[in-house]
C-alpha cells in the first residue's frame, strides 16, 4: 500500500507536468475578477472626492479646483471599496498589479482633467 | 535532578515564523514550565476603530490574519449586523458559508504542512501546499484575491458566484479530496510520523476545559464543541456533526484537522446543492447603535467579536478575541513533562497564529 502510494508519487514526480510555471517565460493568468491597479476614467470624474474621504488607507487625494486625481500605489491595499463607493463609477480595477518599484518617487500616480498624463 | 536552566524559544524561530515568546525552564532534557510572553507585533486595531468609519473598518479588520482573513471579516460585519438588527439573504448567506469552509480547508493544508515540516519532512510540506494552491486558485477567481478577499461587506457580500463556478469548484474539490488522502494518510498511518506525535502533549479532557481551549484544540480533547452549530451564516441548514478525537495528544489534534478537511469540503458540496437564487445585499441606512458580540468558528477555533456603536459613524468600542489567544494557556499545560525537541511541535499543534493575537 504504502509503496503504492510512493511509486505513484514518484512516477507524478518524474513525468509529470511541474506543480510550478516557468515564470519569466510563462506568465501567471490573472481571472478576471482580479483586483490589481486601480485605474481611474478622468472624462468621468467629478472630482467629488467621496473615493478619497472613504478609502481605508487614505492613499486616494483628489482636488477639484486642480482637476488633480492622485493615488499612492504604494499605500493602496486593493480593497476596491473606491470601486464600489464612486457615484461616476469612473473607478475601476485592472488585472495585473502595481510592478515593483526601486525608487519611491514613483510611488505617486497623479491624473489631471481631460490630459491623462502620468507624473513619472 | 537536573539543574533548571532557562532557555528562551522565539521570538525568532525556525518553526515558527511568527514572534512568540516562550521562556522554557528546563532539567536536563525535560521541560517543567513555560512562561510566554507576547507583544511583538501589536497594532492598535480596537484604537483604530475610533477613525476609520464602520464600512471601511471592514477591509483594515480583513487584515487582522492573512490566514483566516475572510472570516474575521465575516465575525466583523456579522456584528455590525447584529447591531442594526439586519437580516442578510440567503444566498449572502451561503456565499459566506462556502468562502468560510474553503478558507478552514486551506488553512488546514497550509497547516498540515507546516506539521510536516516542523518534524523535518519537507517534501509531505510541499505535498500539501500544493494541493492548498488549487484552492487558494478558487479564491482568486472568485473574490479576486488570493488571500484578502475583500467581499464581505455590511449587509451581505460584494461579488456572487454563478452556478457554473459552483460546479466547477466542486469539481475542483473532488480532485483536492482525492489528493489530500493520499497526505493525511502519511499522518494518520505513517509509522515514523506516528512516533513524533502519538502521546506527546496530552491536554486531558478536563484540563482543556479548565484552560479554555477553543478549536481543534479542544475537540482534539474529546469536547465536542463546535460554533458552527450555532447555526450562523447557512450553518443552521447544513448537516454535520463536530469532528471529536479522545486522546488529547499531538497525534488527535492532527487527526481532528485532517478529517475537518474532509468535512469542510463535504459542507461545501451542501451548500452548492442547496443555494438558492437571490439578491446577494440588502441596503444599509443610517448609523448602528447599540452593541452585540458574535462569536464563530475560524479554522483555529473559536472568535469573539465584540462591537458598541453609539449612532454616529464610527464605533465606540471594538474587540476581538482570538482563537490563538485562548490556546496558549493549553500550550502551556502541554508543555510541561515534554522533550526541549517536542516544544516546536507542541506550539504548532495549536496552530498559532501571533499576527491573530496581537491585532
Ligand atoms: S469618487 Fe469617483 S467621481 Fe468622485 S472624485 Fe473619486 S473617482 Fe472622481
Ligand atoms: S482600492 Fe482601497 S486602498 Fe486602494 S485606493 Fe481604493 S479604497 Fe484606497
Amino acid at each position: 500500500m504504502a509503496f503504492n502510494v510512493i511509486g505513484k508519487t514518484v512516477m507524478k514526480s518524474l513525468f509529470g507536468k511541474p506543480a510550478t510555471a516557468m515564470y519569466p517565460v510563462i506568465k501567471n493568468e490573472f481571472y478576471p475578477n482580479t483586483r490589481g491597479n486601480i485605474q481611474v476614467d478622468m472624462e468621468k470624474c467629478i472630482y467629488c472626492g467621496i473615493c478619497g474621504r472613504r478609502c481605508p488607507a487614505g492613499a486616494i487625494e483628489v482636488s477639484k479646483p486642480d482637476k488633480k486625481w492622485e493615488i499612492d500605489r504604494t499605500r493602496c491595499i486593493v480593497c476596491n471599496f473606491c470601486v464600489q463607493v464612486c457615484p461616476k463609477n469612473c473607478l475601476s480595477t485592472e488585472r495585473h498589479y502595481t510592478s515593483p518599484m526601486t525608487d519611491k518617487s514613483n510611488r505617486i500616480s497623479t491624473f489631471f482633467g481631460q490630459t491623462v498624463q502620468e507624473d513619472a | 535532578m537536573g539543574e533548571r536552566t532557562i532557555i528562551p524559544f522565539g521570538p525568532q524561530h525556525p518553526v515558527l515564523p511568527e514572534p512568540l515568546h516562550l521562556d522554557l525552564i528546563l532539567e536536563d532534557e525535560k521541560v517543567v514550565g513555560a512562561v510566554p510572553s507576547i507583544g511583538f507585533v501589536h497594532r492598535g486595531l480596537e484604537k483604530l476603530v475610533e477613525k476609520r468609519d464602520f464600512h471601511e473598518m471592514m477591509y483594515v479588520i480583513e487584515r487582522v490574519c492573512g490566514i483566516c482573513s475572510f472570516i474575521h471579516g465575516q465575525g466583523y460585519v456579522q456584528t455590525i449586523e447584529g447591531i442594526f438588527d439586519l437580516e442578510i439573504p440567503d444566498r449572502a448567506k451561503f456565499l459566506r458559508t462556502i468562502w468560510a469552509e474553503l478558507s478552514r480547508v486551506h488553512s488546514h493544508l497550509l497547516w498540515l504542512g507546516l506539521m510536516a515540516d516542523a518534524y523535518g519532512f519537507e517534501s509531505l510540506f510541499m505535498h500539501c501546499w500544493r494541493v492548498r494552491e488549487k484552492i487558494l486558485d478558487i479564491f482568486e477567481e472568485t473574490t479576486g484575491g488570493r488571500v484578502i478577499f475583500s467581499v464581505c461587506k455590511v449587509g451581505g457580500v460584494w461579488k456572487d458566484i454563478d452556478n457554473e463556478t459552483l460546479k466547477k469548484i466542486v469539481e475542483v474539490l473532488n480532485v483536492v479530496e482525492q489528493e489530500s488522502k493520499d497526505l493525511t494518510n502519511v499522518f494518520i498511518k505513517d509509522f515514523t510520523v506516528q512516533k513524533r506525535t502519538r502521546g506527546v502533549g496530552v491536554l486531558t479532557y478536563q484540563e482543556a476545559i479548565d484552560v479554555g481551549a477553543v478549536g481543534p484544540t479542544l475537540r482534539g480533547s474529546g469536547v465536542a464543541m463546535d460554533l458552527r452549530k450555532l447555526g450562523y451564516a447557512a450553518y443552521g441548514e447544513l448537516d454535520f456533526e463536530p469532528i471529536v478525537e479522545k486522546d488529547g495528544d499531538c497525534y488527535a489534534r492532527t487527526l481532528v484537522r485532517a478529517r475537518e478537511i474532509y468535512q469542510s469540503i463535504d459542507l461545501i458540496r451542501q451548500c452548492v446543492s442547496k443555494i438558492p437564487d437571490g439578491e446577494i445585499d440588502v441596503k444599509v441606512k443610517g448609523f448602528p447603535k447599540g452593541e452585540y458580540v458574535s462569536r464563530l468558528e475560524q479554522p483555529r477555533g473559536q472568535v469573539v467579536y465584540y462591537a458598541r456603536a453609539n449612532g454616529t459613524k464610527y464605533l465606540e468600542r471594538f474587540r476581538v478575541r482570538t482563537p490563538t489567544f485562548a490556546n496558549i494557556p493549553a500550550l502551556l499545560k502541554m508543555l510541561p513533562g515534554c522533550d526541549l525537541a517536542d516544544v516546536p511541535l507542541l506550539a504548532l499543534t495549536i496552530d498559532p497564529c501571533i499576527s491573530c493575537t496581537e491585532r
